[in-house]
């Protein structure tokens, strides 16, 4: 089994890296920081989303660490406090929402729909650049003393109780949105209006409608994010203001108009993934995606339904049961895409040539932590249920088997994915198969516990806890280890393969796309000519006959 | 900088050099390139009427709440001056659809003319707006910064409104939420005149670059976008004016 692979690369011997690509194109920083080149500037988001991962991370090692004894000897609990709500912050806004999107979407959307680059690339480089400025913003809070509200700016808490960085903090995030506004403005402007002769609506990869998706809920959703933060700055800065329940103001509106976006918000994260894993999948076992058409308009339900749903982060927090009854049916109605696309996914696996690449390895490990993840949310969509569970471990686990679990595994698939067409050469096949194990592995140890630890009742957001739930604890601490070393491997082995990694070749893992029918890395024009779309998303014969025919040319 | 990167290896110098000089590369046609920009002004609007929506929302729910108190802080307001920048706007409007028009008319002239218009009106716009702020801070109605809550806990003490309204005097926990009003009417005309300022400084911008004759060769895009941008404003106002001003008229 471990013999057979689709990989197929050119002769090591002769082949070179193409000399005319996009990053030989032109050197110096400046063509780096000015530029207009999608690919470049996704190369520009890579680097800067990896360094705030890493980051997060530390805060998310120093917080495992303290969680090792019962007591908070590590650090003080306000310190907690703040180490908590920085990780969060740094991981919702700095991570997870630009990952997938403004990374790989920047990169590949483009080519995948057969455009030269996407319809406003200034747009797109001061979305990078908004990004960096709130991103300084928020290592300004964090090193003059942090903010502790956690990541949802909770009032009254926020603008009545807390001395810290609150305004920095809500300024940066209020930025960050607009870097998230423009890039989801440009994917559907592109989509819509640069699609190349031939790529009709149900002729685009998955991935463009997943990413469709999420733009859509970008567009919509931040905006009302970004009011939310002036009002909280506004409440903070002048002590009057319409959220904190001292003044008049109405603690419950803030929830409504935080959770109106940050609900869809994790859609953002997570749909751009779901089109990772429809490309992987579908590459790595030669079929087309099973039921595409479902596939697609799955995306489009979660990003409508994501939008109805919010409510249900405020079952405890005094709406009337009516509005508690309906926002969890409409909840519940959100598995139903979710679903379609997990069962869609397994009956392309069915019958189809699979063979486990790194890519593919990641993308088994989405399906199952994803699917735990999202049966678990359903689980709290339940009203009952969500009492019992809410504020406590359980949730913590639930999110991160979507996020971490779902997310970052799709993010890192991807990334290992499209890593020969991005730089031209293969990553380190079986070293990456172990970091892919590592990963999931960790990850298993890491947050399975906390969904036990959350039934029996450990609330979230503490320092301390009793002794009897160390055991536990223990074991999610020790899990979080074995996980950074899968997050440490592929840095290492990626940058590698930059200079020692084999020559790619066009299409090595002969895949359907239009942008693996271009040279790696890719001209900065994309393609030499606009390409005729001419067969539909994930025809292998058409590629078949289409190898032949070079052959027979030759 | 990346219509420098067009000619990139020659691949396409064959057709280029039948383009006008205001195609980016990237675009196949210039109709492609119309359409695109265009759509994402239409797009970039929908996120501003979402941005606005916060603020709308929290009015409706305040004023619920606390009605005799947004009343009256309502009465407070000027309608001479509201119906009159209510009509200096929607004529910049219209001047600002005759921009359009000389733009696409090829006429740097009457651009030119209209352009300058509209940046006054808009100027004026701003101005009368700083007169009523000016007179709510001269009567304490600045929320957090200079405010006291005498006109509602008294209404007699303020005699020109008095005078027109006759409201009666407010319970202090009522008259204190008068300010909540305050609050949101600043945050929200401040957000609009924000927004006044952002157009202005196009509209300058504009103007130096049509005196080039830059948007009466046929590239008028950036032209009918502003359009859509301060046409948006416009009817932003259209939207606050009755429910700051207006709505409480009769009670």
């Amino acid at each position: 089994m471990s013999a057979a692979t689709i990989v197929s690369l050119p002769d090591q011997a002769t082949a070179r890296i193409p000399k005319m690509n996009f990053l030989s194109k032109e050197n110096g920083l400046l063509s780096w920081l000015l530029t207009g080149d999608h690919k470049r500037i996704a190369t520009l988001y890579l680097i800067s989303i990896t360094f705030f991962f890493f980051i997060g991370g530390a805060l998310a090692g120093l917080i495992r660490l303290e969680l090792l004894t019962p007591q908070s000897d590590l650090m003080a609990a306000d310190t907690y406090n703040k180490v908590f709500s920085m990780h969060g912050l740094i991981m919702v806004f700095f991570f997870l929402v630009p990952s997938v999107p403004a990374t790989i979407g920047n990169f590949v959307i483009p080519m995948m729909v057969g455009a030269k680059d996407l319809a406003l690339p200034k747009i797109n480089l001061l979305s990078w650049y908004l990004y960096i400025v709130a991103g300084g913003m928020m290592l300004y809070t964090m090193a003059t003393g942090g903010v502790d509200t956690g990541w949802t700016f909770t009032t009254p808490l926020s603008t009545h109780y807390l001395n810290t960085n609150v305004i920095s903090a809500g300024l940066a995030v209020f930025v960050a949105g607009f870097s998230s506004i423009f890039t989801g403005l440009n994917f559907i402007v592109t989509i819509h209006k640069m699609r190349c002769p031939g790529m009709t609506w149900f002729r685009l990869p998955l991935f463009v409608w997943s990413n469709y998706a999420a733009s859509i809920l970008m567009v919509l959703g931040t905006p009302v994010l970004a009011i939310t933060l002036v009002l909280i700055v506004l409440e903070r800065a002048v002590h009057i203001g319409v959220f904190d329940p001292a003044m008049g103001g109405d603690p419950l509106l803030f929830q409504h108009l935080f959770w109106f976006y940050s609900h869809p918000a994790v859609y953002i994260m997570i749909l751009p993934g779901m089109g990772v894993i429809s490309e992987v999948v579908s590459t790595f076992s030669r079929k087309r995606v099973f039921g595409y058409t479902a596939v697609a308009f799955s995306s489009v339900a979660i990003a409508v339904f994501g939008f109805f749903v919010w409510a249900h982060h405020m079952f405890i927090m005094g709406i009337s049961n009516y509005a508690a009854l309906v926002f969890s049916l409409l909840t519940m109605l959100v598995a139903v895409p979710s679903a379609i696309k997990i069962f869609n996914w397994a009956f392309t696996l069915y019958n189809g040539s699979i063979t486990f690449e790194t890519p593919m390895l990641y993308a088994f490990g989405f399906m199952g932590l994803f699917t735990i993840g999202g049966m678990t949310g359903v689980f709290l969509g339940a009203t009952g249920t969500d009492i019992h569970l809410t504020e406590t471990y359980f949730i913590v686990a639930h999110f991160h088997f979507v996020m971490v679990g779902g997310m970052l595994m799709a993010f890192l698939s991807g990334i290992h994915f499209w890593w020969p067409k991005w730089t031209g050469r293969m990553y380190p096949e079986k070293i990456s198969q172990l970091a892919a194990l590592i990963t999931f592995i960790g990850f298993n140890f890491t947050f399975f516990p906390q969904f036990i630890l959350g039934t029996l009742g450990m609330p979230r957001r503490y320092a301390a806890y009793p002794p009897e739930f160390q055991v536990l604890n223990v074991f999610s601490s020790a899990g979080a280890t074995i996980l950074g070393v899968g997050y440490l491997l592929p840095i290492l082995y990626l940058t590698w393969s930059l200079k020692y990694g084999e020559i790619a070749g066009e299409n090595p893992w002969q895949a359907t796309g239009l942008e693996w029918q271009t040279q790696s890395p890719p001209l900065t024009e994309n393609f030499p000519e606009i390409p005729i779309m001419d067969h539909e998303a994930y025809d292998y014969e058409w590629l078949e006959r289409q190898q032949r025919k070079e052959v027979a040319s030759v | 900088m990346s219509d420098s990167t067009a000619t990139a290896n020659g691949v396409e110098t064959e057709v280029h050099h039948e383009h006008p000089s205001y195609q980016r590369h990237h675009f196949e046609t210039v109709a492609q390139q119309f359409d695109a920009t265009n759509f994402a002004m239409w797009l970039f609007l929908l996120t501003e009427i979402m941005f606005f929506g916060g603020l709308f929302t929290a009015y409706l729910i305040l004023r619920n709440w606390y009605y005799p108190a947004f009343v009256e802080g309502s009465h407070q307001l000027s309608i001479f001056w509201g119906t009159a920048n209510t009509t200096v706007l929607i004529i910049s409007s219209f001047t600002m659809a005759m921009s359009v028009w000389n733009a696409q008319m090829r006429r740097k002239g009457g651009l030119l003319l209209c352009l300058v218009l509209t940046f006054i009106l808009g100027l004026v716009f701003l101005g009368i707006k700083g007169i009523e702020w000016h007179e709510k801070w001269v009567k304490y109605h600045v929320p957090g910064l200079h405010y006291s809550d005498q006109s509602f806990r008294n209404p007699a003490s303020d005699p020109e409104v008095y005078a027109e309204y006759h409201d009666k005097s407010l319970a202090p926990d009522m008259a204190s939420k008068v300010e909540q009003y305050f609050f949101l009417y600043f945050a929200m005309t401040g957000m609009h005149a924000l927004h006044m300022v952002i157009g202005i400084a196009i509209l300058g911008f504009m103007i130096v670059r049509a005196k080039t004759g830059a948007y009466t060769s046929g590239h008028y895009t950036f032209v009918e976008n502003f359009g859509l941008y301060w046409h948006f404003v416009d009817i932003i106002w259209i939207f606050l004016f009755p429910l700051l001003y207006l709505i409480s008229r009769h009670q």
